[in-house]
């Protein structure tokens, strides 16, 4: 094998992990944001209310932005295990390539056939298929996260399979996909995606409630997304503890090193905060309750719990990452029921349009599901190091060997001026497409609108926008 | 089984080739358009398509990653740059497809943007074609030719080659979909960029004559390879009469079955490898309980309601556009 250069390794880390992060943003929100549109629909159905509708049409658009952003992001990681991750690639391939393959499949029927109902078909399909339309593109965004998930999962826990020739051979396809694992993650992973659906629905009822307009449709968004959220995050954390029980199972060092233990204890303390220092195997200004960790990890008083010390040095992952970002990951989560739940209880009581004080917390809040969907993956992901398929590859050993670090940074440069480019573009773009509200765009498609150009469903509706804003 | 994803294999990259590289080649002649209501013009004939089209590639991608891994994994690390360089190329023009029209004063720089990402995807896959062609260098089946071990007088020959290809066969889908200017240009384009088309196979052949590669053998074994040839030939005397005639439809026609007649002249001459001469396609085949997997979801079901909806698409989007009229 030729010498692995380890700046190249480091560098097509940083690639992918920045390609990644970028790509999940715009499908994290778009599965969210489909199933609204679903429940929009239905209601418009039973309803016949015209803000329903209003909200539908404007909800559509913004869905048809993110969604154009996350398949232009989403081409390179079709390409980038083969670029960068030649020998995970080839040695994983006859399991992950079918696996990705379905899920480029099904996000391309999802693209293809019911996207463009929804664009072209308002008037010329009975509303049943409309919303069945509707349904099936929710379907759609589901499933293709499933087989991303399916995926992931297997690297993780990795079921299934013989070792022939040197290759992960797929032995039982149903253990893979039934992986118990799977079923715990992709959950998790899908709530995570209602819950940012919710939140930003929330958080722009709460702007235009402060702005003082889109009256009927402000309230319709901040009444759906907070109930929403308000039951979802209970259900959210269930599935987290269960996401960290498959860990605690499964992957012993990533589960200490989450919790900063560097040491078994029995029974095991819990650390709230402090920062983790592999040079002394300890933490500083550590804050720990006592016997928690025993009630976490094992729901146990008394269980003995494994430190990182167990784990020679080089089966170690790196503890500071996962231990800082799973903490705010539960940060996020907990100030999200704390805003869901008041939010929903002062909406009940007819309060809330005149608290501004919680108006501005909500609006303000729509980035914390998203920071707790990145800093959620970088808990999974950077705690799976060394490892590229858990106990099976290294990474190390998983990046394509004859790969230079003057090529991994040319092309780590390249995809970090491009993608800031388009990133800010993107964002700009929703950003208008918010401030202008639904109450003032036209519901009609733009001439040279297609299924396949979602960012396309908006074009004409800014210039109205923009004319009438500047008309003001 | 392994037959079975050869074959969707090729429809893949012959369906990638043929429509995005009809828009990829409108990409370039955007470059050299007359007037702003030319390249508005331009961009509406591919507008409804282009992103489709794209996704293509996407598909031939995991296709060959779920059926072929080995293939999958030694070429794209191999070609690394150009890979990546095709892959910001494809990204740049398409979100400049989106923005150019939103901005005024900057637009030049998204028209920029579109003709660099078209005329970079464009040369890349060339690139990649021709150090196919050409061989690559293995030791211990690793591939050992380095960062630049793609780049040679013969791949960068392939790569301005392919541009010239993309942008004829861009030239004929613009005589099919345009009236009054733009269609008059590109009538006039067409045969220039034949003949340069025709003068880089030349350049090809000859290069392969005197530098002795090992496909020029295989051609000269198997003369019933030359079926395609001559069917390509047939094809390229029915576009000069076409365009002597003024016919509208039929140049894109014959430079898409000359453009079917390259890539099987090619594909057959390789047969049965698939990294020419390196990796067969037994050696590279994923195991079978892979390859069914695919086959009863997405090779039975999927695939075909894909092409079903392209052939749709194209249906639905048919005739002309642009011109004063039709602009609405």
């Amino acid at each position: 094998m030729a010498h692995m250069d380890a700046t190249a390794l480091l560098l097509s880390r940083i690639q992918f992990g920045f390609t990644i992060s970028f790509h999940i943003i715009f499908p994290a929100f778009t599965i969210g944001l489909a199933a609204w549109l679903t429940v929009l629909e239905a209601m418009h159905m039973r309803t016949g209310r015209p803000v329903h509708q209003a909200l539908f049409e404007f909800w559509l658009k913004i869905f048809g932005v993110a969604f154009g952003m996350g398949v232009v992001s989403g081409v390179v990681m079709g390409f980038q295990f083969g670029t960068n991750w030649s020998v995970l690639a080839k040695m994983s391939g006859p399991i992950q390539g079918p696996l990705l393959s379905y899920e480029t499949f099904t996000a391309f029927m999802l693209e293809a056939s019911f996207f463009g109902v929804l664009v072209f078909g308002r008037k010329r399909v009975p509303p049943w298929f409309y919303l069945f339309s509707t349904a099936m593109v929710s379907l759609g965004t589901t499933l293709s996260a499933f087989w991303i998930m399916t995926n992931n999962s297997w690297m993780q826990v990795p079921v299934g399979y013989v070792i022939q020739n040197g290759d992960f051979v797929p032995d039982d396809w149903a253990k893979i996909i039934f992986n118990s694992v799977v079923w715990s993650r992709f959950p998790h992973m899908l709530l995570a995606a209602y819950l940012t659906g919710a939140f930003c629905v929330a958080a722009t009822g709460a702007w235009y409630v402060l702005r003082g307009d889109n009256y009927a449709e402000s309230r319709v968004m901040l009444r759906m997304g907070l109930f929403l959220a308000a039951l979802v995050i209970p259900l959210q954390l269930l599935f987290g503890h269960l996401v960290g029980d498959y860990v605690h199972d499964y992957q012993p060092a990533k589960f200490a090193a989450i919790e900063g233990r560097w040491h078994d204890e029995q029974p095991a303390s819990e650390v709230l905060i402090g920062i983790p220092d592999p040079a002394t195997e300890s933490n500083k200004y550590e804050i720990k309750v006592p016997i928690l960790g025993s009630l976490i990890a094992s729901s146990s008083l008394t269980s003995k719990e494994v430190g990182l010390a167990d784990f020679a040095p080089q089966d170690r992952p790196p503890v500071l990452i996962p231990f800082v970002t799973f903490r705010i990951m539960v940060g996020c989560g907990l100030i999200m029921l704390a805003l869901a739940w008041f939010g929903s209880y002062l909406s009940i009581k007819r309060r809330l349009r005149r608290n501004r004080a919680m108006l501005w917390a909500i609006f303000l809040s729509f980035p914390l599901p998203f920071i707790a969907i990145l800093t959620g993956w970088y808990v999974a992901e950077v705690g799976r190091q060394p490892w590229a398929i858990y106990g099976l590859l290294r990474t190390a050993d998983a990046v394509t060997p004859f790969l230079t670090a003057p090529a991994a940074m040319t092309s780590l440069v390249l995809f970090g001026a491009v993608y800031l480019f388009i990133f800010s573009f993107g964002t700009f773009y929703i950003y208008r497409l918010l401030r202008a509200g639904p109450t003032r765009l036209v519901a009609t498609p733009p001439h040279g609108a297609s299924p396949n150009r979602p960012m396309s469903l908006a074009d004409q509706d800014l210039i109205q926008s923009g004319y009438r804003t500047a008309g003001e | 089984m392994v037959l079975f994803w050869v074959a969707l294999l090729a429809i893949s990259i012959m369906i990638y080739l043929l429509l995005d590289g009809f828009d990829l080649g409108v990409g370039m002649l955007f470059g050299i358009a007359g007037s702003e209501a030319d390249r508005d013009t331009m961009l509406d004939t591919v507008a409804p398509v282009w992103d489709g089209n794209e996704t293509w590639l996407v598909v031939a991608g995991v296709i060959l990653w779920g059926a072929f891994p080995i293939v999958y994994a030694t070429l794209l690390s191999a070609f690394y740059l150009p890979v990546i360089i095709m892959l910001l190329g494809l990204i740049l023009r398409g979100v400049a497809f989106e923005f150019r029209h939103r901005a005024a004063r900057f637009r030049w720089i998204w028209d920029a943007s579109f003709v660099a990402g078209s005329l970079a995807a464009s040369f890349m896959q060339g690139v990649t074609i021709g150090a196919l062609v050409q061989g690559l260098k293995f030791t211990d089946g690793v591939y050992a030719g380095g960062v630049f071990g793609w780049l040679n007088s013969f791949s960068v020959l392939c790569g301005i080659g392919l541009c010239l290809g993309y942008a004829l066969l861009g030239a004929t889908w613009l005589v099919q979909k345009c009236q009054s200017s733009v269609r008059d240009t590109a009538r006039r384009q067409i045969p220039v960029l034949a003949v340069a088309v025709m003068m880089f196979l030349i350049a090809v052949f000859a290069h392969a004559l005197i530098e002795n590669l090992p496909i020029m053998h295989r051609w000269l074994d198997r003369p019933y390879l030359f079926i395609f040839p001559a069917i390509g030939a047939v094809a390229a005397a029915v576009l000069a009469s076409s365009i002597l005639h003024r016919n509208d439809r039929w140049p894109f026609a014959a430079v898409a079955v000359i453009f079917g007649t390259a890539f099987g002249t090619l594909a057959l001459s390789f047969w049965p490898y698939m990294i020419p001469f390196a990796v067969t396609i037994d050696q590279a085949a994923a195991p079978h309980a892979s390859l069914a997997f695919m086959f009863w979801g997405e090779g039975l079901f999927v695939f075909p309601l894909m092409v079903l909806y392209v052939a749709i698409g194209y249906r639905v989007f048919r005739g002309k556009v642009g011109g004063p009229a039709g602009h609405s």
